[in-house]
């Protein structure tokens, strides 16, 4: 019988990481009012990756 | 304390059970066993034994224990209960470049939007177009404050821009030719109601690589209710056609489908089904932002709906994704790995030191939201930025310095919301507008949530 998975990891990268080793600034902007497709920082991608 | 559980943020939607490390940005997936467990623990403060003697009826206390064993394990791999005590004293450095402008290129409109916080496109002042030597002034301020930035954006917003359309065509063209000269990126994008947005107009868009915003609310009756030409004429058979033409020939997905949905269409997920069935599959609705006493405002009784809305979208976002068609709502696009820098997260919008607003007469704003508003300009194209005070103040408008932020769960995925909305309803830009924050929350949630029924999906066809 397989043994049961109990706990599902979708992403590896530790964001605390990237205190250090982020910041270029290459990204793009993210507006966050509601005239313009609001976006979380979240939903962006960092150019570097 | 060794488990503090202020560290993670958990919530279940439909049965899926997830847990998010908030400092880590990681996202496990639970089952219900390991739920279970994970919440007893949680309720006896991190006591282990504690929690497995709870669910010993229940379940099997050897499998608890694994689950406990797997949970330790993620600890120590800094995946769960993580701190970086560099948060602590982290800050922004103080050096900062401008690296988009929005510029203003018509204070005018051809609709009269109910919730418009723009006046009536004239941002409450005179109404006027952007001079074409203004313009490229603004494109070479852009060039000179960027710096080493080798990606930089222009957004021609308004009013209505294509109100000033041989403006924009010419200032395409300048801005291409320059960029291609200094090396540059430059992403261009129109923001428009799409009712002048003719054939001649969409060929010149799409050939120039003009990404588009296009703004359309939904269903005719709401869009009608909400964005109707003076007179209240109805506005929506010219904008579905402009939109559904300019869709139909692009290629390479160059567009959002953007709207705002208010109190009168709470339903709004009926509106995003609406407009994928027409054929727009990048999109996003906005909660409108509005006085508490208008009758369109959002309001706190409206959020447990709201909230079932969201959950409802997801589910139907999900059934798209089964079925692979392709479709991307951008709320729901949530970047989990290959994600922006912790920096980045931090420095949110960029609003004020980042990214300015340039006014048809050269006048700078920290963004179009503070258009105007004279406290907030911080210079002109010919002097440059004068006053660096305002631009300072929001750049430490950042999450870890705001009080209702820093102990957040969703901080490092907001950012902090918008300064505007914090500085309308609270007068500061350091405290946010709560139903804002809900809203958001919410649909954070429910991103992650379609992330994860995404992945557990692929994993299974990847199986099959």
């Amino acid at each position: 019988m397989a043994v049961k998975v109990h706990i599902k990891t979708l992403n590896k990268e530790v964001l605390t990481q990237t205190l250090q080793s982020g910041g270029c600034g290459e990204c793009v902007t993210s507006c966050q009012s509601a005239c313009k497709t609001s976006c979380t920082v979240s939903n962006q991608s960092c150019l570097k990756k | 304390m060794a488990y503090d559980f202020s560290l993670l943020h958990s919530f279940t939607i439909n049965d899926t059970y997830i847990v998010m490390d908030i400092n880590s940005g990681i996202v496990h997936s639970l089952s219900k066993e390991a739920w279970d467990f994970f919440k007893a623990w949680e309720k006896a403060d991190g006591d282990a034994r504690e929690a497995v003697t709870e669910l010993a009826e229940v379940y099997d206390s050897e499998e608890l224990k694994g689950i406990h064993q797997e949970m330790e394990v993620l600890k120590q791999e800094g995946m769960l209960f993580s701190y970086d005590e560099a948060l602590d004293k982290y800050e922004l450095p103080e050096e900062t470049v401008v690296k988009a402008l929005c510029l203003h290129v018509a204070h005018d409109c051809n609709l009269r939007c109910t919730y418009c916080f723009a006046g009536t496109g004239n941002f409450g002042s005179e109404r006027g177009l952007m001079s074409l030597e203004t313009g490229k002034q603004a494109l070479e301020f852009l060039f000179k404050a960027c710096g080493p930035r080798k990606h930089i954006e222009i957004d021609y917003f308004g009013g209505e821009p294509l109100l000033n359309f041989e403006v924009v065509q010419e200032l395409v063209h300048y801005g291409k030719a320059r960029a291609a000269t200094l090396g540059k990126e430059l992403k261009q994008t129109l923001t428009t109601n799409a009712i002048l947005l003719d054939r001649e107009k969409i060929d010149f868009l799409i050939n120039e690589d003009v990404y588009m915003i296009l703004s359309i609310d939904g269903r005719p009756n709401v869009h009608n209710r909400m964005r109707p030409f003076s007179g209240n004429k109805e506005s929506y058979p010219l904008v579905h056609k402009a939109i559904k033409d300019y869709v139909n020939q692009q290629e390479g997905d160059t567009y959002f489908v953007r709207g705002t949905y208010t109190h009168h269409n709470l339903d709004f997920s009926e509106d995003v089904k609406y407009l994928i069935d027409q054929g727009f599959t990048q999109l996003s609705l906005e909660p409108v932002v509005a006085a508490p006493n208008e009758d369109y405002a959002l309001k706190e009784e409206d959020l447990q709906l709201l909230g079932e809305q969201y959950e409802k979208l997801a589910e139907m976002l999900f059934e798209y994704h089964c079925r692979s068609k392709n479709v991307t709502y951008f709320h729901y696009n949530i970047t989990l790995d290959k994600g922006p820098c912790l920096p980045k997260r931090l420095t949110g919008c960029g609003a004020g030191h980042e990214y300015l607003a340039v006014s048809p007469k050269g006048d700078l704003y920290p963004c179009h939201q503070f258009m105007g508003q004279e406290e907030f300009k911080i210079g002109n194209l010919t002097q440059g930025i004068s006053n660096l005070t305002i631009g300072k103040g929001f750049r430490k408008a950042h999450v870890l310095n705001k009080e209702k932020c820093r102990d957040c769960w969703a901080r490092f995925l907001c950012s902090g919301g918008c300064h505007a909305n914090a500085h309308n309803f609270n007068g500061n830009i350091f405290e946010p507008y709560r139903i804002g924050c809900e809203i958001q929350k919410k649909r954070l949630e429910c991103a992650i949530y379609l992330q994860v029924k995404k992945w557990e999906y692929n994993s299974l066809e990847n199986i099959k």
